[in-house]
């Protein structure tokens, strides 16, 4: 008994109020009830950024900002927006840095051309190793 | 040709080295900045947050003066440090509304009583719908929105004392 | 006093390092190196224990919880669980960066007592070579990360470690990815060796082997237990996050992978020589680079130490020192060393060459998706990269590496002829396509890209076998096995990815006391929510009664813990192993209205993810065993004779 209201008091006095103290809205902790959508939502989250965390997906961090960012993928899904639409939607608002999937740009051509030219490149090298024996 | 591929990694390791030692040297800047600046104030609309004061509405803002938003939160520290900053500034003549992101209107009253009240609007925004609409990623946070209800420039963090100036003559530009 | 024991014992590791460089060149360059190198060994056993004794000094101070040191203070705390004491001396920056010099040293002393089959200059040049990265290291230690400081006045107690970090995991994870990171810099000092002193053959690679071989052990169970612990401690299921940190401990293993396949090229055929020395020498490098990035906080990851802009610029000196040298030194030597064998399209060597390109291109892919974000900064674009970048350029191109894998164990040394082959992949081939059909039809609309995973892997696991096929069991060689083992490892860690990925549920809710929730197949019931405590810690205890079907119901408990030093929240989940997949539950915060959120996740089969991680690194050691065995034999074999 005397543990138990030990516990109580940690809990009460232990978290610092540098968040919230509103529960998060349901939806980012809830599912959608379509499995179609939630899978379409899930997918659309686990490529966005949470922009509070050390680098991790709205869909893997129990930040307050990244829950009410699921909540607002959810809310638009079930509304019937493509995926597709919401991310411009925050990639209009971010800029590229919230999406972990580089769009093609001059800025990221270099990033996506480059593992066609390294297979190129091994390629090439790899030649010089073999030798066409005359039978 | 041979020689070339052999000096190859030397000079990919070179490139590499210098790209790194530039990452080192000019440290990243980690904040995230709105994409929204120099686009026009997105459509919202937030219930007031106290009974005495009207809530947000993007109309509102195209009244032909410029007008400072400010994103807090009661629960927010930094909030209280810039708190004498914004009643300087609406001091000097300038108005300032507010968004108060997920926070309860006894806190937000509770806050107002302790710190100061610059503020003319409260805005309820307790799903941080319309802080997520401005590609505003914490609090606290500053936007100056001109006559037209085009957003020019955005403050990220707390006021400072010598960030006052800046934030007044971004005002009067933005006439 | 203890401390400065420490330090002292760390400055006199340096001291032998200097000792064992200079004694080593000078060996090397001898008219009689054997006379010399019985000194050298002794230099390189000393530096090792005196490294290994203020890693035990430092662990010691930890255990007496002696605030009077700024690390202990800044780490720990008086009521930590043995346990946590001892392995959070590693759990921050400084200590950490001890237990790297230990390991560089102490592989070193390895190398020293039972390198046998070395030419005597050239062991002479490694431990040389491995002595020159030692002082450097140590100077990183002695100048900028001391974790001999002290604290003046000393506090009454600790800070605490970071709760995330106190966990089992941190008694495994550390240390063996450690000596597998580390380890590789006896393959590099060896590559060094050889350059140096002009001697690549086949002598060489049967000697370098053994080493690779230990350290990728160690990497891959390093990688392993990593990945293990993060997927039950960050509390969403996941298993690989494409993160920085671990991108950085992902290139030394694909680099030293690719290393281990053409040290056989090497020793079976003397080719691939120069290929072979620029993989011993990228893969300590990428090491290197690695605990650059995890401590310099230049890339932003859940994973870095407290970043300090100084100590990034010393270990970029030190990588521009050590890495820069060793690839001059190439540039500069490996025009001498001959070409070597050449090969036939369809052989063992040219699938081993396509291992080894399709290795080092999945290499360069995910550095450049690590630090193209640098780049961008440079042109002032924030970027971030993350899965659907290297899910869509690094898997595509392991596809191939993976039916690589199946078809090169089953190829003939020198020249083999295409329809052969074709004839021994007829039924890989056609279990593959089985597969494929029937998963497909399993798969309700998941991504196909995972289903031809899982059908590559049962594929795979079938090739795997197969050179065991036809052969007599007790006298097929230790290496055979090690690579059967090793081989079908990949092919269950593939299929468990794959599994998780087409047929995991998720099932995310408010729940009321007494209510219950359906995940996949189980039915799971909130019993209760109730407080409860731990040594330094109090929580939130959700008591989950979970039931499939009719069987037999059984309980999780997960919790939501807040720890006092430091001032945190961690959310434990609670996970039951069942022979064909993973329940795994998460507590939340209640939603203020008397409901608590409920995070369920049924996972199928996603423990063959880490099993199969496990047989990788169990055919390691088998292989390891095996060449060890036979190097003896020989050398006893050499005595008699």
């Amino acid at each position: 008994m005397r543990r138990a209201l030990a516990a109580v008091a940690l809990l009460l006095a232990g978290t610092a109020q540098a968040d919230s103290s509103l529960p998060a809205s349901p939806l980012a902790y809830t599912q959608l009830p379509d499995p179609a959508q939630e899978a379409q939502a899930k997918a659309l989250m686990e490529t966005l950024r949470c922009l509070v965390c050390q680098g991790q997906s709205i869909a893997d961090s129990d930040a307050d900002m990244a829950g009410e960012m699921r909540a607002l993928v959810r809310q638009r899904v079930a509304a019937g927006e493509r995926p597709a639409q919401v991310r411009k939607w925050l990639m209009d608002r971010y800029g590229d840095y919230v999406t972990y999937d580089p769009p093609l740009s001059w800025v990221t051509a270099p990033l996506w051309i480059a593992p066609l030219l390294l297979l190129g490149i091994g390629l090439f090298l790899a030649r010089r190793l073999f030798r066409r024996r005359t039978a | 040709m041979k020689k070339l591929l052999i000096w190859l990694p030397l000079a990919l390791f070179v490139l590499v080295f210098a790209l790194v030692m530039n990452g080192l040297i000019q440290p990243s800047d980690r904040i995230v900045r709105s994409a929204m600046v120099g686009k026009p104030l997105p459509a919202m609309h937030l219930p007031p947050m106290l009974a005495d004061k009207p809530g947000i509405d993007a109309k509102d803002f195209a009244t032909g003066k410029p007008r400072l938003l400010n994103i807090f939160a009661s629960w927010c520290i930094p909030c209280v440090a810039e708190a004498p900053q914004l009643l300087k500034l609406k001091q000097a003549g300038a108005e300032i509304d507010a968004i108060a992101v997920r926070d309860t209107t006894p806190d937000v009253q509770a806050f107002l009583a302790r710190n100061g009240d610059p503020y003319t609007r409260i805005g309820d925004d307790h799903a941080m719908r319309a802080q997520l609409s401005l590609g505003s990623s914490g609090v606290p946070e500053t936007f100056v929105i001109d006559s037209h209800g085009v957003i020019v420039d955005q403050h990220v963090g707390d006021i400072r004392a010598e960030d006052v100036p800046k934030l007044l003559a971004a005002l009067e530009k933005a006439k | 006093m203890i401390a400065e024991a420490g330090l002292a014992a760390l400055w006199l590791a340096t001291a032998f390092a200097i000792a064992q460089l200079l004694l080593g060149a000078a060996a090397a360059r001898a008219a009689d190196p054997a006379a010399m190198l019985g000194g050298v060994r002794k230099i390189a056993l000393v530096q090792a224990l005196f490294a290994l004794a203020a890693f035990l000094i430092l662990i010691w101070l930890f255990v007496t919880s002696d605030m009077s040191v700024l690390l202990v203070a800044e780490n720990s705390h008086s009521q930590k669980p043995m346990l946590y004491k001892v392995a959070g001396a590693w759990g921050n920056h400084e200590g950490s960066m001890l237990l790297w010099v230990t390991v560089l040293a102490v592989a070193g002393a390895g190398v020293a007592l039972f390198e046998r089959r070395l030419v005597a200059e050239t062991l002479a040049a490694t431990l040389a070579a491995q002595a020159a990265i030692a002082i450097g290291f140590y100077a990183f230690l002695a100048f900028a990360s001391n974790p001999f400081a002290r604290l003046n006045p000393a506090p009454v107690d600790g800070q605490g470690l970071n709760p995330l970090l106190q966990d089992p995991g941190l008694a495994f994870h550390p240390p063996t990815l450690y000596l597998g990171y580390v380890g590789l810099s006896v393959a590099f000092s060896f590559a060094v060796a050889a350059l140096v002193m002009r001697d690549v053959g086949p002598a060489f690679a049967k000697a370098m082997r053994p080493w690779v071989l230990a350290a990728w052990i160690f990497l891959t169970i390093g990688i392993t237990a990593g990945s293990y612990w993060a997927y039950y401690e960050l509390g969403w299921g996941g298993w690989w996050f494409w993160d920085p940190v671990e991108n950085a401990s992902l290139m030394p293993w694909l680099a030293a992978t690719a290393l281990l396949h053409s040290v056989n090229v090497l020793a079976t055929r003397d080719g691939l020589r120069a290929w072979t020395l620029m993989l011993a020498v990228v893969a300590f490098s990428m090491s290197m680079v690695g605990t650059f990035l995890v401590r310099s906080g230049i890339l932003v990851s859940v994973h870095s130490f407290a970043v300090d802009p100084t100590r990034g610029t010393f270990l970029l000196a030190l990588l521009g020192l050590y890495i820069g040298g060793a690839l001059v030194l190439y540039g500069a030597r490996v025009g001498t060393v001959t070409q070597g064998a050449t090969f036939q399209f369809v052989s063992r060597e040219a699938a081993l060459v396509l291992n080894n390109l399709l290795l080092s291109v999945i290499l360069g892919v995910v550095l450049i998706g690590t630090l193209y974000p640098l780049v961008a900064q440079a042109m002032g674009v924030q970027l971030s990269i993350g899965a659907p970048f290297f899910e869509k350029t690094a898997v595509p191109i392991a596809l191939f590496l993976f039916a690589g894998t199946a078809a090169g164990p089953l190829l003939r040394w020198r020249r083999d002829s295409a329809q052969a082959l074709l004839g021994r992949l007829t039924i890989p081939v056609a279990i593959t396509g089985v597969a494929f059909a029937l998963f497909f039809a399993l798969s309700g609309g998941g991504s196909p890209i995972a289903v031809l995973v899982l059908a590559l892997a049962f594929g795979l696991a079938a090739a795997s076998i197969a050179p065991l096929w036809k052969r007599k069991l007790r006298r097929t060689p230790l290496p055979v096995w090690g690579m059967v083992v090793a081989h079908l490892g990949v092919a269950v860690s593939l299929s468990g990815m794959a599994a998780d990925t087409l047929w995991k549920q998720e099932r995310l809710a408010a729940v009321a006391v007494g209510d219950n929730l359906q995940v996949g197949p189980f039915k799971v019931t909130l019993a209760e929510v109730r407080p409860t405590v731990g040594p330094n810690w109090s929580a939130m205890e959700a008591r989950l009664q979970v039931q499939r079907g009719a069987g037999a119901p059984f309980e999780l408990l997960p919790q939501q813990r807040f720890f006092a030093n430091p001032p945190t929240n961690t959310s434990e989940a609670a996970i039951a192993t069942l022979w064909d997949g993973q329940v795994y539950t998460v507590l939340g915060a209640p939603d203020g209205a008397g409901r608590w959120q409920l995070r369920l996740w049924w996972k199928p089969f996603v423990t063959l993810i880490w099993f199969g991680g496990g047989l990788i690194a169990l055919g390691g050691a088998v292989s390891l065993a095996g060449r060890v065995l036979r190097a003896r034999r020989d050398a006893r074999e050499e005595e008699w004779a």
